[in-house]
């Protein structure tokens, strides 16, 4: 198997992968109940998948030309800078874009009256460990 | 281009494509306001990613610049819109 190949096996591979993820998170974002939950499918759009279009192309421009070519990751990264990232390399940017909008759906919601999702864990608990 | 990579792309774009009508009906459905933005944050990431997928498609490096400014300006529009909508205006 000469090198070529095996480079096309592998961009041909991240690339359906990036798309079955990319038709996940649509699905989710189509079919979760509530807005606080509907907002977590996109995000693996904005990080698996980004992260696997962009190691296709880096894999394919550096067979291509012969040379390390990375600067697909600049995308990456404001991609990161944007959106929700679990990743280590990643965590020290805030998901600026998702936190934004989750403030201002809890806000509207508050202000319309709507019930709010729940606190994660014990609310009386969690006031304690504030207080102490 | 070899008969591989024609077919990964094309399977590739067909799945980018059914993704972006998804999130079109997302958008179109709503309910509130900030589920229209979610959506369109997504169709911005989608159409992002097709630049990038495009790029491999056609050997060409002008895809990335274009994709570099859907990246820029898809999040400085979303940040506004959240913005707006948590504030009623976006510079205060």
């Amino acid at each position: 198997m000469t090198t070529a190949l095996a480079a096309e096996i592998v961009v041909a591979a991240l690339l359906l992968a990036s798309g079955a993820l990319v038709l996940t998170a649509a699905l989710g974002l189509l079919r979760l109940a509530d807005f606080f939950q509907r907002m977590h499918a996109p995000s693996l759009a904005n990080t698996l998948a980004a992260w696997c279009v962009s190691l296709a192309s880096i894999v394919h421009f550096s067979v291509l030309e012969e040379r390390l070519s990375l600067h697909v990751l600049v995308i990456n990264v404001l991609l990161a800078i944007s959106a929700p990232v679990t990743t280590v390399l990643l965590a020290i940017s805030a998901p600026v874009t998702t936190v934004l909008l989750a403030r201002a759906a809890l806000f509207r919601r508050r202000q319309a009256g709507d019930p709010l999702p729940p606190p994660l864990g014990d609310d009386a608990a969690s006031t304690d460990r504030q207080l102490a | 281009m070899s008969n591989l990579l024609v077919l990964a792309v094309g399977a590739t774009l067909v799945m980018y494509a059914l993704a972006v009508a998804i999130g079109a009906l997302r958008l179109v459905r709503g309910p509130h306001a900030h589920d229209r933005v979610l959506a369109l944050d997504f169709l911005f990431v989608v159409v992002l990613l097709t630049m990038l997928v495009l790029a491999i498609r056609y050997q060409s490096s002008m895809y990335f610049e274009a994709a570099l400014l859907m990246a820029l300006f898809g999040f400085v529009g979303s940040a506004a819109m959240a913005k707006f909508l948590l504030r009623g205006e976006v510079i205060e």
